[in-house]
């Protein structure tokens, strides 16, 4: 972003990438789909002592069709597994994933005939905040990372939807 | 607790089916025959055992037993406040029981989910289909020698690609 002085009025000018982008970081909607212990964890985040709403994160969707970023916190099983790949293919461009979590990303304990070993073998995931849970800073931290992956997105990507 | 006098009427009028009558820790244990569960269950219900309190199996692979499999129910009188477990032993062969959701309907489900888990089948239950598992899964995942990784049940999906972002960083 540049600003030209010399002209009557004060105007800024931009990219129209950049400040969609800019739009886009700041108010991501995040589709939660918390199965276990780490969807509580969650909540907190979005409660007033860490307040997922500074980062403009708050508006909570359930809708996948409303949503950009799905939040996937808690161990996915293999009866879980075709809901989660529908939601996500539900969910408009552009759109961004978090792996929240030991189970969400590896399977954590739960190294059982059910349960999925990291959801990213069938869905991309773009973030994986490891704990277990994770404590709210970290989920932060995570989102604050999908921010800057926002940031650097460019429309030239978009047209390349099959 | 004394169910002394209900375990010799049980064992005067079912002699061949009551393999043990056990008491430990103020708990009676029931040991029996399964094919005669049914009629066993509708003695103890009309003797005032009207709740079913649990419903579960036990796999005796590891463990030894008569059979393979053990089907345990959990009675309770609310009326006298007593309870009696009944153990019924199933074959390997032929895991097959009398359904017992005609005496007490949770155990709709409860069966079902030892269905699921066991493989055991309950004759003229009303909707035995499995109840946790995905219906096309193949196995019953509480047996012992089912693998716990299990048989790669959780690497069958498709996998979804990224739709627009392919070159990003």
């Amino acid at each position: 972003m540049g600003l030209i002085k010399d002209t009557k009025s004060n105007i800024l000018t931009t990219t129209v990438e950049a400040a969609v982008n800019w739009g886009r970081k700041n108010s991501l909607w995040p589709m939660p789909f918390g199965t276990a212990c780490c969807g509580i964890e969650l909540m907190a985040v979005l409660a007033s002592r860490s307040d997922i709403a500074r980062f403009g994160a708050e508006a909570i969707r359930f809708s996948p069709r409303q949503s950009d970023l799905l939040l996937v916190a808690g161990r996915i099983t293999i009866k879980m597994m075709p809901v989660l790949q529908r939601i996500y293919e539900q969910m408009p461009e552009p759109k961004w994933v978090i792996s929240m979590g030991a189970c969400a990303s590896s399977g954590g304990v739960f190294d059982t005939y059910s349960v999925i070993q990291g959801v990213d073998q069938f869905i991309p995931v773009d973030v994986y905040v490891p704990g277990c849970p994770p404590r709210p800073e970290g989920l932060i931290d995570g989102l604050i990372k999908i921010q800057k992956l926002v940031e650097k997105d460019t429309f030239s990507n978009y047209s390349k939807r099959k | 607790m004394d169910l002394s006098d209900l375990t010799t009427r049980l064992q005067e009028k079912f002699p061949d089916t009551v393999l043990e009558v056990s008491e430990e820790n103020d708990e009676v244990t029931l040991q029996l025959k399964g094919s005669s569960i049914l009629e066993i269950l509708s003695f103890l219900k009309a003797d005032g055992f009207n709740f079913l309190a649990d419903l579960t199996a036990v796999d005796n692979l590891t463990l030894g037993g008569n059979e393979r499999f053990t089907v345990v129910y959990h009675l309770l009188s609310h009326e006298r406040v007593e309870r009696i477990v009944v153990k019924a032993y199933v074959s390997e062969e032929k895991p097959l029981l009398p359904s017992v959701e005609s005496l007490w309907k949770t155990a709709d489900w409860q069966e079902r989910e030892v269905y699921d888990l066991f493989g055991i089948e309950f004759e003229s239950h009303p909707n035995l289909i499995r109840i946790m598992n995905p219906d096309e899964f193949n196995g019953y995942p509480l047996r012992k020698d089912f693998p716990r990784q299990g048989r790669g049940e959780r690497k069958d999906f498709p996998i979804v690609e990224r739709m627009t972002r392919g070159d990003r960083e």
